[in-house]
């Protein structure tokens, strides 16, 4: 087996881009697919509101990212690497990167719009053709990917520690974003194995008031109660967002929560279309009927066509369900 | 091609599945419900409406089978009360999008929607229609979009994609994508109406022509005569639970007649006349080294299609006008001397299995002395909504005889409504024309079928015609670039927009798909079968026209011939 591959492996690094599957098994996966040419996506559009830490990553340590990618190019023999950027990010970076990354085989493209255009599928049909839109898994893009050919597609921090961890240099970190009501918001470097409790403390944002969290992500994170901080983040992606209780309004909380879908997603199926909108319309009415948010809640979850619309229902029933929002204000729930 | 074949479970109950195949469409044989909406066997699948989901053994969570191939040993279950609740939420938000406007909606009778609402046992109401100020519009005189009943499914999108023509597309509005008519310049519609026929909603439909012809028929003050097209007679059954590819044509007769005309004319004769002057034209062509190879026109979607897409190639049109076009210009002129009437009192109606009939019939260049050879066009569908307005019921009516003022067609004429029916028939004349006999081969089977893309070679006394039949406008598109690469390898095209010719046409009944298409273009080749006379040449009607009338050169010009123009954009919103 390639040295690459034993140190993935050994080091036990899952994607950093929230759905957690171990990298190795990516990597070996692309690296097995029939083709006779092959593509890596490095993902830096971090679509989600609350999510700093790729921008953080590709601001301070471009070199260690464009390693790890040619890390990969080296590893697959890749015809060409993208490298993906939303707007910002690739409007602050690109000349820099350009020049750091020489003559290797990888593009900087800027990001399509629209919180989908970060959807590994809809990247590469967003590449290929221009239109923002996930596709039908399987196939999936480790065997049919980027211009029909096998694909790796990775968080732009995952290719950040893939260049660590060559150089045995990981230390089972990761980086977490923490925004909100505290004191000093910003990205950190910490274990994979701290509690989020611990890291809050560590950081000095751990509050003195009743307060939730809400984790991996400002828009499709779940919501979490103090005494649930306990342990470290599993999955998901380092973000962690804290609201103070009292002063929180929850109908506001779920209007930037759902205003983000309806405008960030693709259209293309009807619970992620239409159930969203339903949602948005409740909730900015500050006039929940239950049943209907059930309905619409479980459509969503069981027959979205991808994971953005799937992913709706993690803030909304975590909300619902720890926050006793049926004695919420004027919420009827 | 050898197909691999293996069992799946669906429901409890073995059944066989090939591969390739998906779940759904393993079902669909198999006779075993799944709702679904968005499917349409001509498109990939979209996988939007999410209300074919089912379970998989083995597998997590739902999947929609429209998007999911079938695997040996699959076990599927396509129903439980959580499904159920399921698709019943997504149909619920789904006419949530889609206004009822069903009291004047011509798909009323058969709606889709409707029925999944009463199987699914859903409050169609259930949420406030969020479209009700959406714009209503048409796209010239054949196409009718009402915004306001589309659930975004986007076939009407992708068709319009695959007929490579992508004049609809979509647009951001607020935070939703709506389908809407391109604003790009070098797009335009060419009225094929392979978008109504892909719509499951009736958000498009054909322009009405039922309340204007109504009108006329009820004033009673001129004659009015409809002319029924090849493939509207083995259609038209299916509006009537006929079934598929059903022969219809005396029954229809009846049926208009029912309507207060009584003059039924076949235009399957003036299809016999298109070949006679096609198959001459060619001839002149080669002859004189004109320009080749010469491009059918009976198609008014292809024709502007090439006007505005392709005008570098209009030249390659033949100059014979459509079946359609020349019957109605005969009507007012000749016949109407026969029988004494004042051309200005007709009024002829086409039965067209088309929505860019609607279209060719208004084009200035085709009226005759002041006058527009046809008046109105039906397309097969409006003409079984007229119907069933009148409790006119095909199924049970009795048959009875097409106005004989002109004759029978020959079984050439019939076959125009299938693709590569046109080529065989004027092959069939062409052969005769040049060697004063009959080909002893009549049937050129290398042009028939549902490819979309066919080929011939012709040896005629050492004159060797290479053809090329194509349905379907991305076919076409290909074989013009083919044509610019080699503009000497082929003498003959026949294009028909749709796919599978005519009785694949924009206005006929839905559904329609590939099986169906196979079935109705069945069903005119066993017509032509059926014929004493499988010639235009032989079609005593149409050598009595030559004698009497087609004698002189101009009522051939005038009534038989006509020009093409480049077009700009007709469809600006």
């Amino acid at each position: 087996m390639e040295q690459i591959i034993l140190q993935l492996k050994e080091s036990g690094i899952l994607g950093r881009g929230g759905a957690g599957f171990p990298v190795w098994q990516k990597w070996e996966s692309v690296s097995n697919a029939v083709g006779d040419e092959k593509y890596i996506i490095c993902n830096g559009a971090e679509g989600e509101p609350d999510v700093f830490k790729d921008g953080y990553i590709i601001k301070n340590y471009p070199e260690e990212v464009i390693n790890g990618i040619n890390i990969a190019i080296n590893f697959l023999s890749a015809k060409k690497a993208y490298l993906y950027l939303n707007h910002n990010y690739y409007r602050d970076n690109r000349e820099r990167l350009v020049e750091l990354i020489g003559d290797l085989p990888i593009e900087v493209i800027e990001k399509g719009k629209g919180y989908i255009a970060g959807e590994e599928s809809a990247i590469c049909n967003f590449i290929e053709t221009g239109i923002v839109e996930p596709r039908q898994k399987p196939p999936f893009l480790s065997n049919v990917g980027l211009f029909g050919k096998p694909t790796l597609v990775n968080n732009l921090e995952t290719f950040y520690y893939v260049s660590k961890i060559s150089k045995g240099d990981y230390g089972k970190k990761r980086l977490f974003s923490i925004n909100g009501d505290v004191s000093d918001a910003g990205v950190f470097e910490e274990s994979e194995e701290v509690t989020l409790e611990d890291l809050l403390r560590k950081t000095g944002n751990y509050p003195e008031f009743d307060f939730f969290v809400q984790v991996s992500g400002g828009a499709e994170g779940v919501i979490m109660l103090p005494e649930e901080l306990k342990s470290p983040l599993a999955g998901g992606c380092g973000a962690i967002k804290v609201f103070n209780r009292e002063k929180t309004d929850l109908f506001e909380l779920m209007q930037y929560w759902i205003e983000f879908i309806i405008y960030g997603n693709c259209d293309k199926c009807v619970p992620c279309r239409e159930g969203t909108y339903r949602i948005y319309e409740m909730v900015k009415a500050r006039n929940i009927d239950k049943e209907k948010m059930l309905d619409l809640l479980d459509v969503l979850e069981k027959t979205s066509f991808c994971a953005l619309g799937r992913g709706v229902v993690i803030p909304f029933r975590s909300l619902i369900l720890k926050l006793k929002f049926e004695d919420y204000g004027d919420g009827k729930i | 091609m050898e197909m691999e074949r293996f069992n799946i479970t669906i429901n409890g109950k073995e059944v066989s599945a090939v591969k390739g195949q998906t779940i759904l469409e393993v079902a669909l044989d198999n006779d075993i419900k799944i709702p679904n909406l968005c499917f349409h066997s001509d498109l990939k699948p979209s996988a939007s409406c999410r209300l074919c989901v089912v379970s998989i053994e083995g597998r997590r969570g739902y999947h929609t089978s429209c998007s999911t191939l079938a695997e040996e040993g699959m076990v599927i279950t396509t129903d439980n009360e959580e499904m159920s609740r399921l698709r019943k939420t997504n149909l619920e938000l789904l006419f949530a999008q889609h206004r009822e406007r069903c009291n004047d909606c011509i798909k009323s009778n058969d709606c889709r929607l409707l029925e999944l609402a009463e199987d699914l046992k859903v409050n169609i109401a259930r949420f406030k229609d969020r479209k009700e100020n959406f714009p209503e519009m048409s796209f010239g005189p054949s196409i009718h979009f009402d915004s306001s009943k589309c659930i975004d499914c986007k076939n009407c999108v992708e068709v319009c994609k695959k007929q490579n023509v992508c004049f609809l597309t979509t647009r951001e509005n607020g935070p939703f994508f709506q389908v809407c008519p391109s604003s790009d310049k070098g797009r335009d519609c060419v009225y094929c109406g392979q978008c109504v026929i892909h719509c499951p909603t009736g958000a498009l439909q054909e322009v009405d022509s039922i309340t204007k012809i109504e009108a006329v028929i009820k004033e009673g003050k001129k004659t009015v005569i409809f002319q029924i097209a090849p493939a509207v007679r083995t259609t038209i059954g299916e509006e009537f639970g006929m079934g598929y590819g059903v022969i219809a044509t005396e029954k229809i007769a009846a049926g208009i007649r029912k309507l207060g005309v009584d003059r039924v004319f076949d235009v399957c004769a003036a299809a016999d006349l298109v070949t006679m002057e096609e198959a001459q034209e060619l001839i002149e062509r080669i002859t004189n080294k004109g320009v080749l190879p010469m491009f059918t026109s009976c198609c008014p979607g292809w024709v502007k299609f090439v006007e505005f897409y392709h005008p570098e190639m209009i030249p390659n049109l033949t100059t014979v006008r459509s079946p359609q076009i020349l019957f109605g210009g005969l009507t007012k002129t000749f016949w109407a001397g026969k029988e004494g009437i004042d051309p200005n009192d007709i009024y002829v109606v086409s039965i067209m299995p088309c929505t860019a009939k609607k279209y060719e019939v208004v084009r200035e260049e085709m009226k005759i002395d002041g006058n527009f050879p046809v008046d109105a066009v039906l397309t097969t569908h409006e003409l079984a909504c007229f119907m069933k307005k009148y409790d006119v019921d095909l199924s049970t009516i009795e048959p009875e005889a097409l106005t004989p003022a002109w004759g029978d067609s020959s079984g050439a004429g019939v076959i125009y409504g299938a693709s590569g029916g046109v080529t065989e028939s004027a092959l069939r004349t062409a052969v005769y024309k040049l060697t004063g006999q009959n080909p002893a081969n009549i049937e050129f089977q290398e042009v028939r079928g549902l490819q979309e893309s066919k080929e011939a070679v012709v040896n005629i006394n050492g004159l060797s015609l290479r053809v090329a039949v194509v349905n379907g406008l991305d076919n076409a598109e290909k074989l013009i670039a083919k044509i610019k690469e080699d503009p000497t390898y082929y003498q003959y095209i026949e294009v028909m927009a749709c796919p599978g010719g005519c009785i694949g046409g924009g206005g006929q009944p839905l559904p329609t798909d590939k099986k169906i298409r196979k079935l109705r273009a069945q069903g005119l080749y066993k017509i032509d079968t059926g014929k004493e006379k499988r010639f235009a040449h032989e079609n005593p009607f149409v050598k009595d026209i030559y004698e009497k009338f087609f004698n002189d050169e101009h009522n051939v010009h005038k009534v038989c011939h006509t020009r093409y123009l480049k077009k700009d954009k007709e469809n600006n919103f």
